[in-house]
């Protein structure tokens, strides 16, 4: 694999997630611990791919990796590792370190050992996640120093040196990235690699127990830490001043993508500018950015969602008297929603220096475009498991859903997820509606989403005998986020064997009395099953087990079984829409003389359509490879 | 040789436009140029609309600005006019030919529009190329060829900063043995294919 080769110099393109695997590998990370989650995931699964390789050919990699229960335990373990002297990375989605906030606040007062990278990858404009909240704050939160990389080059850099700086300081770095590096790929050049050490020591500490009298102790320490942070920020490589044009007194301050949209920008209208990019952003170098304020008239600030930046350098310039103008979230040149494109930083700039936007206005296409947001994919099983539930269920029944791909339940015509607020909240907020109404109420989550936070809900469900049915969507995989393991898989991340936890003796072991298994395939049974589900007084669990499609039909080419092929009978077909209009597969589509058709291309081969059309049109034609 | 050059390849979740992407990505580094490129993952791929945007020789970010498209590469006709916000009146629109009709016009009552309507549309905005890259690759020997012929045709353009065959030898060191004629002969038509209606404008 090119991403281990020990090739100083050599130059290779990587995702900006790859180029933080391969910063890891060059600085010898023993521990890497992740939960899955875009824009995150490729972090994790490069480790994963390195892993899985390496015990293909009965070689140690040269790591542990794990795709842990969920992020919490994660960098609990990961944490574990650092204090064993192990150097550790764990990776998340902005939202996971959520889940992990808990042991990462209180992690920042114990301090760790070996170094340990956190990187939380954070999702502006929501293009794959539920929030867009600026995780920049969890760094000021919890007093971790924070790095701000631009291009995957700079990922890697920032986590190989992030390691040493965490070990100097005793503290974990977090190491903040968006969507736009995550998924950005670039050259990138190789160091050479460190060999790891395998086994750490574990020192007993008294200051490692956090009652109240040792965090009373350590939150000191921590300040102290931070005052260390911030003569390491104050001569940091990762932030430098580069001039534009000629060196003016108009400055902008940048990090993150934000900066290379600013410095292209200000190439392309060629300003003269100095531009203050800052990668190590909390400590924040104080003394540089007052020296910077000092050179400068105005400072606009160029940095996506919260205006932290620019409230911190409103606070420098208070501080040492300067009357320096301060352009950004304010004043209403730049916004505190969504991610930046090169065109918002044109637009914020050519309005403060009143010169031309050097980019045109977008063409905008004057045919109506029709739209195309994601879909359950053609032979997805949960379309069929959802397709029986409405069958089941009454009419105003409420339907709480979870993270994963069955949240695309929500399009028409299945219109089944009417409540989301987070990883696992959908059994949460049924066991809430159940005490607030009189409606029925059919809960969805997925096995990955089960384990990893859906379990405490379903307890709170047996033990106040909520009126709920709680449903798990059993594929056997993490499938939107690339078809990570589960718990409920038989292979580790590592591609070991490991012990499968079925959905079903857990939900048992958890004291549910109503427990349905069914097959989706089946929906004459999956109706049947749920209706007893629902009529059921009190906690119902349906576990809805028929594996991802995409891994069905990926078995089935390996295997060089065909996929089958189904055609609908045009001279039996009545045109009832039930197939398009109630059970709406992709694949399925109106000619222009408004009969309906199974595109070949698409279909995956279920065959559900052929149970679900009154008219017995459609059957099975044939098979594709 | 411009000093930037911006390629946006846009299409469906599923018709590998992020490998496309890579590839692209690949052959700069091949080329030794300086190359960046964005892509979208996740929630965005389960056949929803997508774009990718590659970049090479003096750019900082992986974001093709407004109008700033060099070329626009798309694996479906509907999609390369989705994206022609980043098109200008010189930009080179290499589409496929053949629809990927989305769920919202069975289910949803929207309207995907005539063929007809679509290329004039996108004529007005750019230098429109239709090609018919599934037949193409259908007599190349493989329908999957079907974006080896569009890399093709955008290698038959004057944007890239190396050598074509810097490209085709990228897209061929990445796909296993049994496929590689197959990839060469659906390259070697497209590029043919772009020529051929070049000549006629």
């Amino acid at each position: 694999m090119e991403i281990t080769e020990d090739n100083k110099g050599k130059r290779v393109l990587l995702l900006g997630n790859e180029a933080i695997t391969r910063g890891a590998l060059e600085a010898g990370v023993d521990v890497a611990t992740t939960y899955p989650g875009t824009p995150s995931s490729e972090i994790a699964d490069t480790f994963s791919k390195i892993a899985q390789e390496a015990t293909k050919q009965d070689k140690d990699p040269g790591f542990y990796f794990e795709y842990s229960v969920n992020e919490k335990v994660a960098l609990e373990i990961a944490a574990a590792a650092s204090f064993c002297g192990l150097r550790a990375l764990t990776c998340m989605k902005h939202v996971g370190l959520n889940v992990a906030s808990d042991a990462f606040m209180t992690y920042m007062y114990v301090g760790c050992k070996g170094g340990h990278i956190i990187v939380s990858a954070d999702d502006p404009y929501c293009h794959s996640s539920q929030n867009e909240q600026d995780n920049r704050y969890f760094a000021i939160f919890g007093g971790a120093p924070m790095l701000e990389p631009t291009t995957p080059q700079e990922a890697k850099e920032m986590t190989r040196i992030g390691f040493d700086i965490s070990e100097q300081l005793e503290l974990p770095i977090l190491l903040r990235t968006t969507t736009r590096l995550n998924h950005a790929r670039g050259p990138t050049v190789f160091n050479a690699l460190q060999k790891p050490r395998r086994k750490g020591h574990f020192e007993k500490n008294p200051l490692l127990v956090t009652v109240p009298s040792t965090a009373r102790a350590k939150h000191p320490v921590l300040l102290q830490h931070l005052d260390d942070a911030e003569k390491i920020s104050e001569k940091s490589p990762f932030n430098e001043i580069i001039t534009i044009g000629k060196p003016g007194d108009i400055g902008i301050v940048a990090s993150g993508v934000g900066f290379d949209y600013a410095k292209e920008v200000a190439e392309d209208m060629h300003l003269n500018v100095r531009i203050l990019k800052l990668g190590m952003t909390h400590p924040i170098p104080r003394k540089m950015c007052e020296k910077f304020i000092d050179s400068c008239e105005t400072i606009i600030v160029v940095e996506e969602l919260e205006p932290i930046l620019e409230q911190q350098f409103k606070t420098f310039a208070h501080d040492i008297g300067s009357d320096v103008k301060i352009i950004g979230k304010s004043t209403g040149h730049f916004s505190r929603l969504y991610e930046y494109t090169p065109d918002i930083v044109a637009a914020a700039f050519s309005k403060f220096f009143k010169t031309k936007n050097p980019y045109p206005q977008p063409f905008e296409s004057k045919l109506k475009l029709p739209s195309r947001p994601p879909s359950l994919c053609p032979g997805c099983p949960h379309r069929s498991t959802y397709y029986a539930v409405k069958k089941a269920a009454p009419k105003d029944t409420i339907y709480p859903t979870d993270i994963g791909c069955y949240t695309l339940g929500k399009a028409p015509p299945l219109e089944i997820a009417d409540l989301l607020l987070c990883m696992g909240s959908n059994a949460g907020t049924a066991c809430g509606l159940a005490v607030s109404t009189d409606q029925k109420i059919v809960s969805f989550m997925g096995d990955s989403t089960f384990f990893h936070s859906g379990i405490p809900p379903i307890i709170d469900a047996v033990h106040h005998n909520h009126d709920v049915v709680i449903t798990i969507l059993d594929n056997r995989t993490t499938a939107m986020t690339g078809h990570q393991p589960n718990p409920g898989t038989d292979i580790d991340g590592m591609g070991r064997p490991a012990k499968r936890l079925n959905v079903e003796d857990v939900v048992k072991g958890l004291g549910v009395e109503h427990i349905e298994i069914v097959n989706p395939d089946n929906l004459k049974e999956t109706t049947a099953a749920f209706k007893r589900a629902i009529d059921f007084k009190g906690p119902a669990v349906v576990v809805s087990k028929s594996p991802c499609i995409l891994l069905e039909v990926q078995r089935k080419r390996k295997a060089g079984e065909n996929i089958a092929i189904y055609e609908i009978d045009q001279s039996k077909c009545k045109q009832c829409k039930t197939c398009i209009g109630r059970f709406g597969c992709p694949a399925l589509y109106f000619a222009d003389d408004k009969s309906i058709h199974i595109d070949v291309t698409q279909c995956n081969g279920c065959g559900i359509c052929t149970q679900i059309c009154p008219f017995s049109a459609i059957s099975k034609k044939g098979g594709k490879k | 040789m411009n000093k930037k050059v911006n390629i946006v390849l846009a299409g469906v979740g599923g018709q590998g436009v992020v490998t496309a992407a890579n590839l692209l990505g690949k052959a700069g580094i091949n080329g030794k140029v300086n190359v960046f490129t964005s892509e979208i993952h996740g929630m965005a791929q389960r056949g929803g609309s997508v774009s990718c945007t590659v970049r090479m020789g003096d750019v900082s970010g992986p974001l093709v600005p407004n109008g700033g498209a060099d070329v626009i590469v798309s694996t479906e006709p509907v999609e390369a006019l989705r994206y022609i916000t980043y098109a200008h009146k010189k930009t080179k629109i290499i589409t496929d030919t053949n629809p990927l009709i989305p769920f919202t016009v069975a289910v949803g009552g929207e309207i995907y529009p005539s063929l007809e309507d679509i290329f004039s549309e996108l004529k007005m905005y750019g230098e429109l190329y239709p090609i018919d890259a599934l037949k193409i690759a259908e007599n190349a020997g493989a329908v999957i060829t079907r974006n080896s012929v569009l890399l093709g045709a955008l290698a038959g353009t004057d944007v890239l900063p190396f050598p074509s065959e810097v490209l085709l030898e990228t897209i061929l060191e990445n796909i296993p043995e049994k496929y590689k004629m197959v990839n060469k002969n659906a390259f070697v038509q497209g590029m043919n294919a772009y020529k051929k209606i070049k000549q006629k404008i």
